[in-house]
């Protein structure tokens, strides 16, 4: 929601000062439809998550044959959320992930779609679906391919380094997860990204570079003086995307978990989430660390939003 | 633990072929007070058992629903209940017994339960009653913990079946020598019910009560004997420490790098699923024990049958709990097409145990041996934070192992996490 809803502000806040209209009861009654949605299934759904994170089950003594009850237990879950250790240790690992996909992910997608847009490229709509494929397999088989790659007995990796002096790369260790971790999620990604700034370079209109060749300009220079300043708000819009995976990544480390010691149940945040809800059965605790996780969310989503926005737009309308 | 069983033999069933659905509606409209009941399971073909009730039972209608393996059933379970749509009846590990009984939902169905407590062991029953005056569930299997080893690689390598875990050491690393890529086993931190067994079987007592509170000693002396045996036995690198019910788990026990398991009485139909070309090459033998001549073994795995708070047909329910494990025709499916190792005692022998199991031709004597193992299994107690327990487990014994680090240290932290989860559930704990 948060990631929708900060894009929809990237793309349409150069518009959005328009003059404002008088509209009447008209006006509300078409808006109700859309009103009681999001009351229904996101006001409502916010709320009642608040309202656990708040509460908790609590029984008396041994607990066989009692009855336990809800109680109102005030800011205790997030006491227990913010002092747990291992909650800012996976929130460091996550941001560690994001320090490594982030520029390599956006910077690939950038560098295929500069490429895919530059003029006498061979293939370009083999490029272009080799590139988007990967993006098209679901994570969890993605992970499980990956895993197969990883796993020494059944690498072909390990394969070759078995036959030659090359040294084995111990993917799923302590130190070697993470990138691997990584890896899938980088491998999985360029495509999506590279199609939203692909997309946004077709927009630009061709007598720019028609003049800037008349100039005297190169390919390199077109694309580096041309195109990326142009494409500044597609890639605010996919770094807010990336920000907010980051943050949730959760698909990719649960599938490999069962497959190395070196992946915990609380390895990301969203992890410790779902062990929380539905492993411990303590809903009330994940409800505390879900609110915490969104709001991080948010106030990283736009904190990147607010340092970016002068920029972004400070270009607009050229 | 269950779960993992169920990829095995679901993949053995799979191969058997057929696969009848989900029971048919029949007879909605003919019968006035038909009493309809909701059965949530995981276990392969059990429709098949259920419709043998179904058809013998004509006022009493079951339906199954495959639902979550193991763990994850507790969670479906509670939720459901207070969302007030549960099932009637719903397949439990014991292990998650405790935590469905102190969360409410489960019924005491000793009324009905208690007329079948002698077709059990008492080391079994004692899981179910759980230190009450009350029945939770019916006993549905057992997993009695054995050893599975290679008796040709036994042979060519020159190791002797070991006895006691001494040789049991002394084996993994004579193997060392003379088969560098070979491991004798693994110790896995993926799979706490599997520690907990060996734990079990060295005398360990995790949950105890006296009066209204809890004593948790996950970390008592018997416990650290087992864990500081293996964490040796992995530093020296004779024993693998990476997790089981992997690829890589898989393809070593099927190429003869890993030529040993630490299993149970369902290990036949696992090992079939993963390593079908080693087919008669497997032998069965009682758990190493820590003093010669001891017969006591531990329990791997293994659930029951539960009725659900919140029923409408309480009765009913507990006469089908009570039917599906000790019915002989009901267990007789559930044996041969569930891989179902039957909780109750006299199936434990004969009829469709009579003969050994597929994957072992040669040891023909495996379910009489299996039974006679069977009674000298030790369970300890379960408490109601076991998931706490066994997540605690996989993380600190993983980290332990990956680091390098001391198993009976990350036993500490498996107690501590057991015991704040405890108390932050208001449970009364001491230890």
């Amino acid at each position: 929601v948060a990631s929708a809803a900060s894009a929809r502000q990237v793309l349409t806040r150069p518009a959005a000062r328009r003059t404002v209209r008088r509209g009447g009861a008209s006006a509300y009654l078409f808006m109700l439809p859309a009103a009681l949605f999001y009351l229904g299934f996101i006001a409502l759904p916010i709320g009642y998550t608040v309202w656990l994170s708040l509460r908790a089950l609590h029984v008396s003594g041994l607990g066989l044959g009692g009855t336990p009850h809800e109680v109102f237990v005030g800011a205790a879950n997030y006491r227990g959320v913010l002092t747990d250790p291992d909650l800012w240790g996976s929130l460091a690992r996550v941001l560690a992930y994001g320090a490594i996909v982030l520029p390599v992910m956006l910077g690939l997608a950038l560098v295929f779609a500069l490429l895919l847009d530059a003029q006498r490229i061979g293939l370009r709509g083999f490029g272009r679906i080799a590139i988007f494929l990967p993006f098209a397999v679901p994570g969890v088989i993605a992970t499980l391919l990956w895993g197969f790659l990883y796993l020494p007995a059944t690498s072909p990796v390990q394969w070759v380094s078995d036959r030659t002096l090359l040294p084995s790369i111990p993917f799923l260790s302590s130190g070697g997860v993470l990138f691997s971790v990584a890896n899938i999620a980088i491998w999985g990604g360029v495509g999506f990204n590279m199609l939203v700034l692909y997309t946004a370079l077709q927009a630009i209109p061709t007598e720019q570079h028609d003049a800037a060749r008349i100039d005297g300009a190169g390919e390199l220079q077109i694309a580096l003086q041309v195109k990326l300043p142009q494409l500044v708000p597609a890639l605010i819009l996919t770094t807010i995307f990336s920000i907010v995976a980051t943050l949730q990544l959760y698909t990719e480390p649960t599938t490999l978990r069962p497959l190395t010691n070196a992946i915990t149940y609380d390895w990301t945040p969203l992890m410790a989430v779902y062990r929380d809800a539905f492993i411990l059965n303590d809903v009330y605790h994940a409800a505390a660390l879900s609110v915490v996780l969104a709001v991080a969310a948010l106030v990283a989503s736009f904190g990147f939003l607010r340092a970016v926005q002068r920029r972004a737009f400070s270009e607009d309308g050229g | 633990v269950r779960g993992k069983l169920i990829i095995g033999t679901a993949l053995v069933a799979g191969l058997a072929g057929t696969a009848a659905m989900a029971p048919a509606t029949e007879g909605h409209t003919a019968r006035t007070a038909q009493v309809n009941l909701q059965f949530w399971s995981w276990v392969p073909n059990i429709d098949k058992a259920v419709a043998l009730w179904n058809s013998t039972h004509p006022g009493i209608h079951v339906t199954v629903s495959k639902q979550a393996q193991g763990d994850a059933m507790v969670a479906k379970v509670l939720t459901s209940v207070k969302a007030n749509n549960g099932p009637d009846l719903a397949q439990v590990l014991y292990q998650n017994l405790p935590t469905l009984v102190a969360s409410q939902g489960v019924e005491d169905i000793s009324g009905t339960a208690n007329s079948v407590k002698s077709k059990f062991a008492p080391g079994v029953w004692a899981l179910v009653a759980l230190g009450t005056n009350k029945v939770w569930a019916i006993p549905q299997d057992t997993a009695p913990m054995m050893l599975f080893y290679r008796r040709d690689l036994f042979t060519k390598y020159g190791l002797k079946v070991p006895k006691t875990w001494s040789e049991f050491a002394a084996a993994a690393k004579t193997l060392k020598t003379k088969a560098p890529n070979a491991f004798l086993t693994n110790f896995s931190a993926a799979d706490p019910g599997w520690f907990a067994g060996l734990a079990g079987q060295a005398g360990a007592n995790w949950w105890s009560t006296s009066g209204d509170t809890w004593k948790v000693s996950i970390n008592d002396s018997a416990t650290k004997k087992v864990a500081s045996f293996w964490g040796n036995l992995i530093d020296s690198g004779a024993v693998d420490g990476g997790p089981d019910w992997t690829p890589q788990w898989n393809k070593a026990l099927g190429n003869g790098t890993m030529v040993a398991w630490l299993g149970a009485a369902w290990s036949p139909a696992v090992l079939e699923g993963i390593a079908p070309k080693t087919r008669g090459k497997w032998a069965m033998a009682p758990l190493p024990a820590w003093h010669a001549g001891d017969k006591t073994t531990g329990f791997w795995g293994g659930s029951t049958t539960a009725v659900v708070t919140g029923t409408k047909h309480q009765k009913e329910a507990e006469q089908f709990a009570v039917w599906l494990n000790t019915d002989p025709g009901a267990l007789k499916i559930l044996i041969a097409q569930g891989g179902v190792y039957p909780a109750m005692t006299a199936a434990q022998t004969g009829g469709a145990l009579a003969q050994p199991p597929h994957f072992m031709p040669n040891q023909k004597t495996f379910y009489p041996q299996a039974s006679a193992i069977g009674k000298h299994a030790r369970g300890f107690r379960w408490g109601p934070a076991a998931s706490a327990t066994f997540t605690s487990y996989s993380d600190a014994f993983g980290k332990a192992i990956t680091n390098h680090g001391d198993l009976a240290t990350a036993l500490n932290t498996v107690q501590a996490a057991t015991v704040s989860a405890m108390k932050s559930a208001g449970f009364k704990v001491s230890g």
